[in-house]
C-alpha cells in the first residue's frame, strides 16, 4: 500500500503540471491584444497596447509564457486580479476558508442524513419508507441546485425572513473587522469560538444553513444508495442471523453489527463526494452571495479576468487532485480487498 | 433495443414514469414550431411583451406569465425544451465521436500512444468538470456553439476511457482470435469485429447522460456563461428571475412563477432522464436478477 501511495504522490506534480498547462494554454486562445487590453484601465491608454504586449511578453510562445507563469506561481505570485482588486494569491487566501467551511458543514449533513436514510431504507426494504426515500433521493439528485437555492431563498429569506444571503450580518462585519477580533484560521465558525464571540458564531452558522442544504441536494442520492445497498448486503450475512438468533434487539443488530460493517464504503465515498462539492460551490456561492473561492471564480469568468480565472481554476484543480488521492488512500485503507500494484 | 429490456422498463413503475417524461419533452421539442410559431428571425430569441422590467404573473395573454423585461415564459419554456435536446444531443454526439476516436486509438495502438492519450484524460479529470467548462465557456464567449464546445471538451474523456476498456476486453474474445486465424487484416478486425461489439454499452450510457449534460449547460447559462441574453434556455430564464426572489411588500411570493415554471421544466426533464437511467442500470446489472 505504501508503494501505491508513494507512486500516486509522485504522479501528483506531473498531473498538476499537465492541468495547469492545459488551463494556461486555454487562456492563450485569446489574442495578445485582448489579453493586453486587460491591463488597460483608461481608454486613453489604448496607444500603449503594443508596449504592454512587449513588456509582458504576450507574443511569446505558449511554453515560454507558461514557464514564466509557473516560475511566478512557485514564488506565490499568481498575478493581479482586477475583479477582486487585489493579487490573486491574496484573493485565494481570503476566499478559500469560506468555501472550506461551507464544504465541511455540507459534508457533515450529507454523511449524517445519508447514513440515516440509507439504513432506514434498507431496514424497511420494499416498504413505503424505502420507496419514499428512493423517490426523495432521485428527486434531490435531479433538482438543479440553482433552482433549489433560489426557491429556498425566496421562501426562507423573502417570505419568512429567517436566513439572509451572504456570510455574515452587518453587525458581525463590524465585530469581525473591528479591534479585539483575531483572525486565526479564516474559518468564521472556529474563529468566533476562539474569540469567545457567540454572536458571530451563531450568525455565521445561520448564514451557512441555506447554502449547505442547497449544496447537499446533489450529494444525498449517491450516499443513500451506497449505504442502502451496503446495509442490505450486510443484513443478509450469517453473523447477522447469529446475532438475531442470540436474541439481540433489532436495533442492536442494525446499528452495532450490520451498521458498523456497512459504513465502510460510505467512508470512502465521502472522500470523493467532498471533492465533488467543489464544483457545486461555484453555483451555490453565486446564488447566496457567499464570498468563497467559487463566487470569486465566477466573477473572474464573467469579467474575463485571466489571472483570476487561472488562479481560481488551478487552486480548485489542486484541491480536487489532493482530495481524490486522499479518497483513494482511504479506500485501500478501509477495504483490504483492494490492492494496487 | 432488446425486447426483454423494453418489457422490463414497461413493468417498472419508476422507469415508466421516466420514459413518459422523456417522451413528453421529446414531443414538445419536436412540435415546438406548431405549439409556438416562431416570432423572430431567430426562433430561439424569446419575444418580449413590452418594456416593463418587473415580471408579470400568468394571465390570458401570457399563460405562464412573463419574466424580467417581459420575456414570455411559455414561449421560452417550449423553445427551451427544443434547446435542451439540441444541446444535449449535440454534446453527447460530439463527445461520443471524440471518445470513440481517442479511446479506440488508445486501445488499438497500445504502448506509448495509449499511455499518452490516457494521461491526457487524467489531466482533464484533474479539473472539476464544471470549473473546466466554465473556464472554456468564459474564454470563448457566451454563445450556444461555445457552450456545446465547452461541454464536449469536459465530457469526452470519460467515454474515451469507457470505450478503451470495452475494446480491450473484447480484444481478448474468441471471435477476434478466430478472425485473426482466418487471415483478416488488423484494421478490418478492428472496424468490423471489435468496434461494433464494444461501443454499444457506451452509446447507451452516453445517451442517458443527456439529463446531466442539460443540467450542466443550464448551470453555465445561469452563471451568464452559456447562451446569449434573451435565448430560450431554461437556465437563463431562472437566472433572469434571480433579481425577483423578494417579491413585493404585500406579497413576498409575487414573482414565484418566474422561478418555478422554468425551474420546474428543467427539474422534470432531468428527473425523467435520471429515472430512466437508474432503471436501465438496474435492469442491465446482472447482479440484480
Amino acid at each position: 500500500m505504501l508503494k501505491f501511495i508513494l507512486r500516486r504522490l509522485m504522479l501528483l506534480p506531473l498531473v498538476m503540471l499537465g492541468a495547469t498547462f492545459l488551463l494556461f494554454a486555454l487562456t492563450q486562445t485569446l489574442s495578445p491584444v485582448r489579453r493586453a487590453a486587460l491591463y488597460i484601465e483608461d481608454p486613453r491608454q489604448m496607444g500603449s497596447l503594443d508596449e504592454v504586449i512587449q513588456k509582458y511578453g504576450l507574443n511569446d510562445s505558449v511554453f515560454k509564457q507558461y514557464s514564466r507563469w509557473l516560475g511566478n506561481a512557485f514564488k506565490g505570485e499568481l498575478g493581479y486580479s482586477p475583479t477582486a482588486n487585489m493579487p490573486v494569491a491574496d484573493a485565494v487566501k481570503q476566499y478559500l476558508p469560506a468555501t472550506i467551511e461551507l464544504a465541511v458543514v455540507t459534508m457533515a449533513l450529507v454523511i449524517f442524513f445519508g447514513i440515516w436514510l440509507g439504513v432506514l431504507a434498507a431496514v424497511n426494504k420494499s416498504r413505503w419508507q424505502d420507496y419514499l426515500i428512493r423517490l426523495f433521493s432521485v428527486s434531490t439528485f435531479s433538482i438543479p441546485i440553482f433552482v433549489l437555492g433560489l426557491v429556498l431563498l425566496m421562501f426562507f429569506y423573502g417570505k419568512l425572513g429567517w436566513f439572509a444571503p451572504g456570510r455574515y450580518s452587518f453587525t458581525s462585519d463590524i465585530i469581525i473587522h473591528g479591534p479585539g477580533f483575531t483572525n486565526y484560521t479564516g474559518l468564521l465558525v472556529i474563529d468566533s469560538l476562539l474569540n469567545l464571540n457567540f454572536y458571530v458564531f451563531f450568525d455565521a452558522l445561520r448564514h451557512l444553513v441555506l447554502p449547505a442544504i442547497t449544496l447537499c441536494a446533489g450529494s444525498f442520492a449517491l450516499m443513500i444508495r451506497v449505504m442502502r445497498s451496503s446495509m442490505l448486503e450486510e443484513l443478509g450475512k450469517d453473523y447477522v442471523r447469529a446475532a438475531r438468533a442470540k436474541g439481540l434487539k433489532e436495533s442492536a443488530v442494525t446499528f452495532k453489527h450490520a451498521g458498523k460493517n456497512a459504513i465502510i464504503p460510505v467512508i470512502t465515498l465521502s472522500g470523493i463526494q467532498f471533492v465533488r462539492l467543489l464544483g457545486g460551490t461555484v453555483i451555490v456561492e453565486t446564488i447566496f452571495n457567499f464570498p468563497g473561492i467559487g463566487s470569486f471564480g465566477v466573477n473572474c469568468a464573467q469579467q474575463l479576468d485571466i489571472a483570476g480565472i487561472l488562479g481560481f481554476a488551478c487552486v480548485v484543480a489542486f484541491l480536487f487532485v489532493l482530495g481524490n488521492l486522499a479518497a483513494d488512500i482511504l479506500y485501500t485503507f478501509f477495504d483490504p480487498r483492494i490492492r494496487y500494484e | 433495443m432488446n425486447k426483454t429490456i423494453f418489457a422490463k422498463i414497461l413493468r417498472s413503475r419508476s422507469a415508466l414514469a421516466g420514459l413518459t417524461l422523456v417522451i413528453f419533452f421529446a414531443a414538445v421539442a419536436a412540435l415546438t414550431p406548431v405549439i409556438c410559431p416562431p416570432q423572430n428571425y431567430n426562433p430561439y430569441q424569446v419575444p418580449q411583451a413590452g418594456y416593463n422590467v418587473a415580471p408579470v404573473p400568468p394571465n390570458a395573454q401570457n399563460i405562464f406569465g412573463t419574466t424580467e423585461s417581459q420575456y414570455d415564459i411559455f414561449y421560452a419554456v417550449v423553445w427551451g425544451a427544443r434547446m435542451a435536446f439540441k444541446v444535449g444531443i449535440s454534446v453527447v454526439f460530439f463527445a461520443l465521436v471524440l471518445g470513440i476516436i481517442i479511446g479506440g486509438t488508445a486501445a488499438y495502438a497500445g504502448g506509448w500512444v495509449d499511455e499518452i492519450l490516457m494521461r491526457i484524460t487524467d489531466i482533464i479529470f484533474a479539473i472539476p468538470g464544471m470549473v473546466l467548462a466554465m473556464v472554456i465557456a468564459a474564454l470563448l464567449g457566451p454563445e450556444i456553439k461555445n457552450m456545446i464546445i465547452a461541454l464536449t471538451a469536459v465530457s469526452w474523456p470519460s467515454y474515451a476511457r469507457l470505450i478503451r476498456g470495452d475494446i480491450l476486453s473484447v480484444k481478448q474474445r474468441d471471435f477476434v482470435a478466430a478472425a485473426r486465424v482466418y487471415g483478416a487484416s488488423g484494421p478490418r478486425i478492428f472496424l468490423k469485429h471489435i468496434l461494433p461489439n464494444s461501443i454499444y454499452p457506451s452509446i447507451i450510457v452516453a445517451s442517458l447522460d443527456i439529463g446531466y449534460i442539460v443540467l450542466t449547460a443550464s448551470s453555465l447559462s445561469f452563471l451568464g456563461l452559456g447562451s446569449p441574453p434573451g435565448t430560450a434556455d431554461w437556465g437563463q430564464l431562472v437566472a433572469m428571475s434571480r433579481n425577483w426572489i423578494l417579491g413585493t411588500a404585500q406579497n413576498p411570493l409575487a414573482y414565484a412563477h418566474a422561478i418555478l415554471i422554468p425551474g420546474g421544466a428543467l427539474f422534470l426533464f432531468v428527473l425523467g432522464w435520471n429515472l430512466l437511467g437508474d432503471a436501465l442500470r438496474d435492469i442491465l446489472d446482472p447482479r440484480q436478477s
